[in-house]
């Protein structure tokens, strides 16, 4: 009976009762006990349905690294690092694992890639991390060389909001493209009919919410749209300007942080945006499959995102390398970004580069065993062992730290 | 040296009465000097932080101006940072005027909901409402002024829009489609936009005027007052009569005060504005952004050419505004002037 009332709320429920918050209060007023079961028959909560693709059901096993340095002693207390809010619950999670576990507090403030590479420059910080490498522009204002080491892999998904369609909805780099430079405006476009020939699309209008802070983010997500839809790229007047943490987005609403893109995603009855991964789960926001370089369309998760490197044998040697749609495993999920830690390549303290070799050897072999926590994705092995290669890159005046 | 007599006697001896024990004290002027030293310092202070602010502004907005030159910020309406480059100055990828628009339309649409609203609710308090409702009355009206504006941000989100959008969808399919006007009106309607980033600051500047109103009328002289009832004048002609004639400039300048807070609010206008910053958009149920916004969204990852100090360029075109703001504002108080 429970179930039925809910159902009901469902739809006929006005707009503003759809709030996550007010649905999970309203739940709770109805009845606490039987939370699952009303939880599974409204369609923003429900779990992802039967997709061609099982991949994603179950855990991956945990990559178990063991190729760590050995621990360089004399090594700092505490260490401070700034940048991307993009990496930020992953770090909380190995920052208070690791201090737990070694006494070493590392203070990571969540402030942006940009003010993270400012800071870097600026000295201020002893490490910075960048959902985007830094270019030889941005080391060139710099106190000197800078290592930049990969820290994990974290899919970026095509959230939605359309009432009547669960998730399970295919699109591809083009649609997807098409649909933020605002050449689909409607829900029913042959195009996306075209990829969903079983869902019955209703005529909604579609409401684009993307970034309007500079993001990482953002930067995964254009990269990939640059690479696979030439519409995107023309809308946005080539491909230089068609990437990167900010785009002149033509269309659309912007929402200050992921939270801000989720808030519009979830109050707009048509909307799309997108978000990270751990994100969206947390939100309860459905998502699509997206197409990738395979021709396959795949579901977002932990084990698809660690697909994303699967088959890439080559990286330049300074690691500055997009995975972005790289991949061509038949199961990768082509939305997936890296973020960098950024460090000085010639440390002037000697205690300090003992903390950030150790701390780093840490994320790098450890670390990667908590990924799926925040759902986020461990490196794969062949760049998990040229990340371990960087960091003896790192030296006290001119003699490397690890020997 | 001071001579003894000093000059707070000589004060006291032509114009003010000072109590005979205050004369008496023992060692009064060093501890004047120490009063007055600090004071000047703490007033000197101030000083120096607002004018070091504007100076601040300025340097740090000065490779942006020199590059792009002075006025080609308010004379573009197109923001698109990833189009600026190191060496290209012409034209202007930092345009502003699309947020110095939607700045002063949000403003607007803020006001001309919130004076009226708060003119009424001033009457209410202090000539309509019973004795003893007055007090929680105005204490409740008081309290708007105390919930945090990112509180009024989420709220709109969550609760004002979804509960205006039926009303909107319909003016959109009405009043949108009217030729002319109707370009000020067309949807579709999603929500964010700058008519409800309007409504909550509206809603946030209700207690400012409200209180200063308030104030206002209750000045009016009870004499005067009770003179236009004793003339057989209904409660409402007595507060035409009496009241709001008095109260006429004490309105504009507390609408004024409502107007500098509306233009600088930031994180409640961020949440529910769209920050669409490409453009100027026309209808008033579209996205747009605000200059407070743009800086908000922005300046983490200002990472582009120029982007930071282009962005303190439109944090010292929102400081002219406010200034000229507040500027007409003190002027039309003063003086009185009749709007």
């Amino acid at each position: 009976m429970i179930v039925k009332i809910e159902a009901r709320l469902n739809r006929d429920r006005p707009v503003w009762r759809r709030a996550a918050g007010v649905r999970a209060a309203l739940t709770l007023m109805i009845g606490g006990t039987v939370l699952a079961a009303c939880g599974s028959t409204s369609p923003a909560t429900s779990a992802p349905s039967a997709t061609p693709t099982p991949v994603c059901t179950g855990t991956t096993a945990n990559p178990g690294y063991s190729n760590g340095l050995a621990t360089v002693s004399g090594q700092a207390t505490t260490l401070s690092g700034a940048g991307s809010t993009f990496v930020a619950p992953m770090m909380s999670v190995w920052t208070k694992a690791y201090a737990t576990a070694n006494s070493v507090q590392v203070a990571y403030q969540s402030v942006g890639s940009g003010a993270g590479i400012a800071q870097l420059q600026a000295n201020t910080v002893d490490f910075g991390d960048s959902d985007a490498f830094m270019k030889d522009s941005d080391i060139a204002k710099a106190k000197g060389p800078v290592v930049q080491i990969p820290l994990v892999q974290a899919p970026v998904v095509v959230a939605y909001n359309l009432p009547g369609v669960a998730s399970g909805l295919k699109l591809d780099g083009d649609t997807i493209g098409k649909i933020f430079s605002g050449g689909i405006t409607v829900w029913n476009d042959p195009a996306i009919k075209a990829l969903n020939p079983a869902i019955t699309l209703p005529s909604t209008p579609v409401a684009v919410a993307h970034r309007s802070d500079g993001s990482g983010t953002t930067a995964i997500f254009t990269d990939f749209m640059t690479q696979t839809s030439p519409a995107w790229v023309t809308a946005l007047g080539g491909s230089t300007t068609s990437v990167g943490k900010t785009v002149a987005w033509p269309v659309g609403i912007g929402g200050k942080g992921n939270e801000g893109v989720s808030a519009v995603i979830s109050q707009t009855p048509g909307g799309i945006g997108y978000i990270e991964l751990d994100y969206a789960i947390a939100q309860h926001q459905t998502y699509a499959d997206v197409k990738n370089k395979a021709g396959n369309f795949v579901e977002p998760c932990e084990q698809t995102a660690a697909n994303a490197t699967v088959g890439i044998t080559s990286y330049p040697s300074d690691l500055r390398v997009d995975i972005v749609n790289q991949s061509s495993n038949a199961q990768a999920y082509p939305i997936t970004g890296l973020t960098w830690a950024l460090v000085y390549q010639n440390q002037t303290k000697a205690a300090t580069a003992a903390a950030l070799v150790n701390f780093f050897s840490w994320v790098l072999t450890k670390g990667q065993d908590l990924t799926g926590s925040v759902n986020y994705t461990p490196l794969g092995p062949t760049l998990q062992a040229l990340c371990i290669a960087q960091l003896k890159k790192i030296t006290v005046n001119g003699t490397p730290v690890s020997p | 040296m001071p001579s003894p007599a000093g000059v707070g006697g000589g004060i006291a001896a032509s114009t003010v009465r000072v109590a005979p024990t205050l004369l008496k004290r023992g060692r009064p002027r060093f501890a004047d000097r120490i009063f007055g030293t600090s004071v000047s310092v703490m007033g000197g202070i101030v000083l120096v932080v607002i004018v070091g602010m504007v100076v601040f502004l300025v340097l740090e907005g000065l490779p942006a101006m020199q590059h792009y030159g002075f006025f080609s910020f308010i004379t573009a309406s197109r923001w698109t940072p990833s189009t600026a480059f190191p060496n290209v100055s012409h034209p202007n990828p930092y345009g502003i005027l699309q947020f110095i628009y939607g700045t002063m339309l949000t403003s607007i649409i803020g006001m001309i909901i919130a004076v009226p609203l708060a003119v009424g609710a001033a009457l209410v308090i202090t000539e309509v409402a019973p004795q003893r409702v007055k007090g929680p009355l105005s204490g409740l009206v008081d309290l708007l002024a105390a919930v945090p504006s990112v509180v009024y941000g989420f709220w709109g989100i969550f609760a004002l829009i979804p509960a205006i959008k039926p009303v909107v969808d319909f003016l959109t399919t009405t009043l949108g489609t009217v030729p002319v006007i109707g370009v000020a009106f067309q949807g579709p309607f999603f929500g964010v936009s700058y008519f409800s980033a309007g409504l909550v600051l509206a809603i946030m500047v209700l207690p400012i005027i409200a209180a200063v109103c308030r104030e206002v009328f209750r000045s009016t002289p009870r004499n005067e007052k009770e003179a236009a009832l004793a003339l057989g004048a209904t409660r409402w002609e007595m507060i035409r009569i009496a009241v709001l004639p008095r109260a006429r400039s004490g309105i504009v300048g507390a609408s004024l005060l409502g107007l500098g807070r509306a233009l600088g609010e930031t994180i409640a206008v961020t949440m529910v504005i769209g920050n669409a910053v490409l453009h100027i958009n026309g209808s008033i149920f579209s996205q747009g952004a605000t200059m407070s916004s743009v800086i908000a969204n922005e300046f983490t990852e200002a990472t582009e050419p120029f982007h930071l100090s282009a962005l303190f360029v439109v944090g010292f075109w929102l400081l002219i505004v406010a200034l000229v703001v507040n500027i007409v504002a003190r002027l039309v108080v003063h003086r009185g002037v009749a709007l």
